[in-house]
């Protein structure tokens, strides 16, 4: 049995009077790949801002019910909110680098964390990088901005700077929409072998990529989880209509 | 199908007319430029030339009065510089402070009281801000003079640095905030997200990333003190000697512009028309810290 990371309990989410998650439940294990499926404005990305608490700068957002982050409650008031973000890391659909340098988005980091010495930091950018697999791509160009890479590399880039801050769970919101596959492959491979250390959860509108990289999915419909499974079993064999019509394309 | 095209020849006719009344006004507003240069450069020109470029860039001592009189605009120059070095070093930080504040910290409800104010901040006649200077600034600055160096009477440098510090804000705060504001939020929640403090996020991300629009804010502030005229008159005390820092600005300086203001009423001839020179040397100022606003601009869109 795999530990469990995440667990929801009856999640409401209200923009001001207009309800965007409801009642959902969730269970999310550790070295597992997570996906959310679902049509556009169901709830997909509200939900993963819920889990690193980006939905606090969003004026008018509120939540009832409960997320349990190791069995302790992340909305509870004693909480350190920039210490749960570093826990729990963020790559967002479009690629976001810092307009500063490729050696500088990834520090940032760390030295908000207070890393200070420049011998560690050069050696958890290195590593970050490696990991993000694009160390190759930016190795002789460090101190060139970020802004100047491709798109698939500036999204390797945000990964590797997620990566950096050593998180243990990583929330990606469709990290690939805006790439070609060539990137997304990349990414994907990517993503199986940051697995082995890390929980991930992604959204994405890809099934194919879905069925691909994660272990389990959520099928998201109107703020509602309507099936959640082993992704095999809810590709394969899913339980309700409308999960089978959205995985199938007839949706609408 | 003949209405429709009626109506495109009423269409027609009002494009072409208003495309006319746009070059009108265009070339209405270049004149009015080509103008003020000829005048500029024909009035003063022939004066720098008498004078001589060096003597007058360069000179010492302006003394129009004397016999022989002597045209020389360094201490004009160097009481501008002083100046506005002054109000930059003032304004800029608090300008920009107040705008991260306005962007990004201030409730809104405090932010649709705040923003007015400062808008009418930039309305206020320089006068006004000069009697201001006069009755608030200068008797301050006098004491602080007195107990730092020997004497002073108040109206310095110093004085017209700080009111001009105080002038410039308006401007420095509207273009900065809404140079932060363009600033996508991306980057803002993308530090976040990292853990980073929203204080933290805001000053190491998205200020540097508005740093050419915050640059331009100062080159337009620098771009009004140096040429505010009646506000620096009313406090600078406009001796025409070149300040010594330090204790030179807590003496009196003349900026460019106003030796020109001072003695335009009663000046005639070579005098008149070294005042015009003047002028000329204040518009290189101008033109130049343009060209510098246009760049960053311009860069800032790349
Ligand atoms: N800041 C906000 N204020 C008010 N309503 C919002 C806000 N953000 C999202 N919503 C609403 O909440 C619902 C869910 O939005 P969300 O962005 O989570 O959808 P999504 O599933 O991620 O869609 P997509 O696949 O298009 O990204 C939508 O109806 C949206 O209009
Ligand atoms: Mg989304």
């Amino acid at each position: 049995m795999l530990k469990c990371k995440f667990d929801v309990k009856g999640l409401d989410l209200y923009y001001s009077d207009f309800q965007a998650l409801k009642k959902v439940d969730l269970e999310m294990s550790e070295n597992e790949i997570m996906a959310f499926i679902g049509p556009s404005g169901c709830g997909k990305s509200t939900f993963l801002r819920t889990l690193n608490r980006m939905n606090d700068i969003v004026e008018g957002c509120r939540i009832e019910g409960k997320i349990l982050l190791d069995g302790k409650d992340i909305y509870a008031k004693n909480v350190d909110v920039n210490q749960l973000r570093k826990r729990v890391g963020m790559v967002f659909q479009k690629p976001n680098p810092f307009p500063q340098s490729v050696y500088d988005n990834i520090a940032y980091g760390p030295i908000t964390h207070g890393i200070r010495k420049k011998t560690d930091l050069d050696e958890i950018v290195e590593k970050a990088l490696k990991d993000a697999a694009i160390w190759e791509e930016v190795k002789d160009r460090l101190r060139k901005s970020a802004l100047g890479l491709s798109g698939g590399q500036q999204q390797r880039l945000c990964i590797a700077r997620a990566l950096a801050v050593e998180p243990e769970i990583l929330l990606m919101d469709e990290p690939t929409s805006a790439l070609d596959p060539v990137s997304t492959g990349t990414i994907e491979d990517l993503m199986v072998e940051l697995r082995e250390k890390y929980t991930i959860i992604i959204v994405t509108h890809n099934m194919q990529q879905a069925t691909r990289i994660s272990d389990k999915t959520a099928f998201f419909l109107m703020g509602e989880v309507i099936e959640y499974g082993k992704t095999i079993d809810i590709f394969s064999n899913p339980k309700h209509k409308r999960t089978e019509n959205y995985i199938t394309g007839r949706f609408g | 199908m003949r209405n429709v095209k009626d109506r495109l020849r009423a269409w027609d006719f009002k494009e072409i007319l208003a495309v006319w009344v746009f070059r009108i006004c265009a070339c209405g507003s270049i004149a009015a430029i080509a103008l003020i240069c000829l005048f500029l450069f024909l009035g003063g020109g022939p004066a720098i030339i008498e004078i001589g470029l060096t003597n007058f860039l360069f000179g010492r001592s302006w003394a129009p009065l004397n016999i022989p009189a002597e045209f020389g605009v360094l201490p004009m120059i160097a009481g501008s510089v002083y100046i506005t070095v002054g109000a930059v070093i003032i304004g800029v930080p608090i300008g920009i402070f107040t705008a991260v504040f306005l962007a990004f910290m201030c409730p809104k409800k405090l932010h649709k009281l705040l923003k007015p104010i400062i808008n009418l901040l930039a309305g206020i006649p320089s006068v006004v801000y000069g009697f201001f200077g006069m009755r608030a600034i200068v008797p301050v600055i006098r004491n602080i003079s007195l107990a730092l160096t020997d004497g002073g009477s108040g109206a310095s440098i110093l004085s017209a640095s700080v009111l001009l510090g105080i002038m410039i804000l308006p401007t420095i705060i509207a273009i900065s905030e809404s140079s932060i504001r363009a600033i996508s939020k991306e980057y803002y929640e993308g530090a976040l997200a990292l853990g980073a403090s929203h204080v933290r996020s805001v000053f190491f991300v998205v200020v540097p990333a508005a740093k050419s629009g915050i640059l331009a804010s100062v080159v337009l502030g620098i771009g009004r003190a140096v040429g505010e005229t009646m506000a620096v008159v009313m406090v600078a005390g406009n001796q025409a000697m070149i300040p010594i820092f330090p204790e030179g600005i807590f003496r009196g300086g003349r900026s460019l512009t106003a030796n020109i203001v001072l003695e335009m009423a009663y000046a005639t001839d070579l005098h008149r028309d070294a005042l015009i020179a003047t002028a000329i040397v204040l518009f290189c100022f101008i033109f130049l810290i343009n060209i510098i606003f246009t760049f960053l601009v311009r860069k800032d869109k790349n």
